[in-house]
């Protein structure tokens, strides 16, 4: 115990004026700090935001995929996520929600075969964004594009303006949901960047990028963007890499490589 | 000219009541079928992740655009000037905020959370088009309703050309409103178009014109009023040029896009492997919507005749849902082009391949009930306040006219 809480605890006779009082406030604010001490200090440790504090655009957070380390035919990425977010359809493909999806593309003229994972972008400037008459679809100040599940009135005109068609109507009622994805019909919804893991802090990454590793094809590799020594920087930086339809000129967060 | 007066309809035979109970029983039917979308969600329509807007949205902007272009009759007369066209402006203004109105109810109806309205009106986003229509649409109701106050109060009256003039720039506004929802999503090789605006309000002429003619036809034969052929034969040269200005946009969209590669996929898509889409962009929009109303309206055996004004005026209106349709669902379902240059082989969602899209009979009532609702408020309303003049004999309303009628426009055939 500190010196000053000693003091606050310990009665003083030449003190008689509301004497307990005094005591009393001292000793709570000791508990308090006894107790509040050793939360700041885990969640500095971990790094992490504590919900109060707003988002700042000090991180960028984005992601590299590499399309040259993606296997053909693996969908462990989409099974990460579909596990990760409750994300169980009901067998029916062209309604059921999608927030990340495996493509195969080839070059019409080279032949190349690729193939990738494709989802929300998380673009600097996007247009679902532009498009939503109430700000549900907003950007975070750290790049993670979003879906206000309360201020969504189900209009889609999200849908129709994005150029990756990253987003999903929720057709039908849902259960089995799990509390940090909460979802809702009528609503649209879109890869979160796994923002519970992000605002969690620590070393956490995405559900797809882990299951990627779990696989050992580390094709998906997440990062901070605004931090020059951070592995995601370093690599985009040594390498090439391309966003999908750059002509948009929406400075997307997820960057591919070897497309 | 005389002035003219003004009554209400009768509205006490068999045949306007069965109208109300018809046009009634389509309203609750839309409603439950809105209901049933709701409950269910909107898995029980034919929409689905890929076509995002359907039926609902054909019908909904459809009306909308309708609605603007009602309103110019109304215009023609207070901001241009032309006497004859006065004596329409009330019915067109009428039928601009019923139109409006039901294009609105069935595109609330349509959101995955109607229940949610009182966010759309109280949270915006001033960057989205959408946020704007919610003030240019309520906005031009409220307008509307003055203009039809200064046009039906008579010490109001001398103000019915400030205001008309008002509302005849915000109507251009709002449809530019309607179009860019389309000419500004950048993501979709069939929108994208600065030329969606004007081309939208070009549309709105020509829709909102075969309604006017339509409504007014039904409305006098109904009441058993004068019509006057000289009157109708002006409406429907007009709605000729209106219907050429569509087509004239048409050509300079799709032309534009022939000439850039970037876009050939989709004009290829539209113009000859489409499906349904092709047959309804050549049979509905552009031979039964534009070229055979062309014919009707201007060869002599037939531009004379009411009974074939009429099947003009429908078949514009029947070309104009192909449009939207061939506009909505086409845009929608050629594939995005994500990875230009290259070929989709596979994916887990639809990627690269034309989207399938059939409506759902929710979605088909929604619509007619929609549809109902703004005729429905016309039949009232018609019936409740001064909408229509006792007489719209040429004598009454372009005596100057009615003269020249003796003689070359003495053919026209009152037969209907």
């Amino acid at each position: 115990m500190t010196k000053a809480c000693e003091s606050a605890t310990r009665p003083r006779p030449t003190e008689n004026h509301r004497p307990d009082r005094r005591r009393f406030l001292g000793g709570a604010a000791c508990a308090g700090a006894l107790t509040l001490v050793p939360g700041v200090a885990f969640i500095s440790l971990a790094g992490a935001r504590s919900s109060e504090q707003p988002v700042s655009d000090e991180h960028r957070w984005g992601m590299l995929i590499d399309a040259n380390k993606c296997a053909e035919g693996c969908d462990a990425c989409v099974r990460g996520c579909v596990e990760e977010h409750g994300l169980w359809g009901h067998d029916r493909p062209e309604t059921d929600a999608q927030w990340i999806r495996k493509v195969t593309v080839r070059d019409k003229q080279t032949g190349h075969v690729t193939s990738l994972p494709l989802m929300c972008q998380h673009c600097q400037y996007p247009p679902c964004v532009d498009v939503c008459p109430t700000g549900a679809s907003f950007r975070r100040a750290d790049g993670i594009v979003l879906v206000d599940k309360h201020t969504c009135i189900g209009c889609r005109y999200c849908m129709m303006a994005c150029p990756y068609k990253a987003r999903s109507f929720i057709h039908e009622a849902l259960d089995q949901q799990k509390p940090y994805a909460p979802r809702g019909k009528g609503t649209v919804e879109s890869c979160t960047l796994c923002v519970h893991r992000v605002d969690a802090g620590g070393e956490r990454i995405p559900a797809c990028a882990e299951a990627c590793n779990a696989e050992g094809h580390r094709a998906m590799l997440f990062g901070d963007l605004n931090d020059p020594e951070s592995e995601l920087s370093q690599s985009l930086t040594q390498y090439a890499s391309e966003e999908l339809r750059a002509d948009l000129g929406l400075r997307l967060g997820i960057r591919y490589r070897g497309l | 000219m005389e002035r003219t007066d003004y009554l209400e309809i009768d509205g006490s035979s068999p045949i306007y009541y069965a109208l109300l109970a018809v046009l009634g029983l389509f309203v609750m039917i839309g409603l439950g079928a809105a209901y049933y979308m709701e409950h269910h969600g909107h898995h029980v329509t034919g929409m689905t992740n890929q076509i995002v807007w359907g039926t609902p949205h054909i019908f909904a902007v459809f009306l909308i655009v309708a609605a603007s272009g009602a309103l110019n009759v109304a215009s023609i007369a207070s901001v241009f000037g032309r006497a004859p066209y006065k004596p329409l402006s009330r019915l067109s203004g009428l039928l601009a905020l019923a139109l409006l109105m039901g294009g609105l109810a069935i595109l609330v109806l349509d959101l995955g959370r109607p229940d949610r309205l009182i966010v759309a009106m109280t949270t915006y986003n001033f960057k989205s088009i959408f946020a704007w229509n919610i003030f240019l649409y309520t906005g031009f109701m409220v307008i509307v309703m003055v203009y039809l106050w200064m046009m039906m109060e008579r010490r109001m009256n001398p103000y019915s050309k400030p205001v008309g003039l008002f509302a005849f720039v915000w109507r251009l506004v709002l449809t530019t409103g309607t179009g860019s929802i389309f000419g500004f999503l950048v993501a979709r090789q069939a929108y994208d178009a600065a030329i969606m605006a004007p081309m939208f309000i070009v549309m709105s002429f020509s829709y909102g014109l075969a309604i006017f003619i339509l409504v007014l036809m039904v409305s006098y034969w109904g009441t058993g009023r004068p019509l006057g052929d000289a009157l109708l034969r002006r409406l429907k040269n007009l709605l000729g040029v209106f219907v050429a200005g569509v087509l004239y946009f048409v050509l300079a969209y799709h032309l534009t896009n022939l000439y850039m590669t970037e876009h050939h996929g989709v004009e290829r898509f539209i113009l000859t492997d489409g499906g349904p889409l092709t047959v309804a962009f050549w049979l509905g929009q552009i031979i039964m919507g534009s070229l055979l109303p062309l014919a009707v309206f201007y060869h002599p055996a037939t531009g004379s005749s009411r009974t074939w004004i009429a099947v003009g005026a429908v078949l514009v209106i029947l070309g104009g849902f192909a449009q939207m349709y061939v506009t909505i669902i086409g845009g929608q379902a050629y594939p995005l082009v994500i990875f230009p240059g290259k070929e989709v082989l596979s994916s887990g969602f639809y990627d690269g391949v034309v989207a399938q899209y059939a409506p759902s009979l929710w979605e088909m009532l929604l619509g007619f009930g929609g549809t109902a609702l703004a005729f429905i408020i016309v039949a009232l309303a018609v019936k409740l306040l001064r909408f229509l003049p006792a007489s719209l004999s040429d004598d009454v309303v372009m005596p100057e006219a009615g003269l020249a009628s003796a003689s070359d426009e003495g053919a026209v055939r009152a037969t209907g």
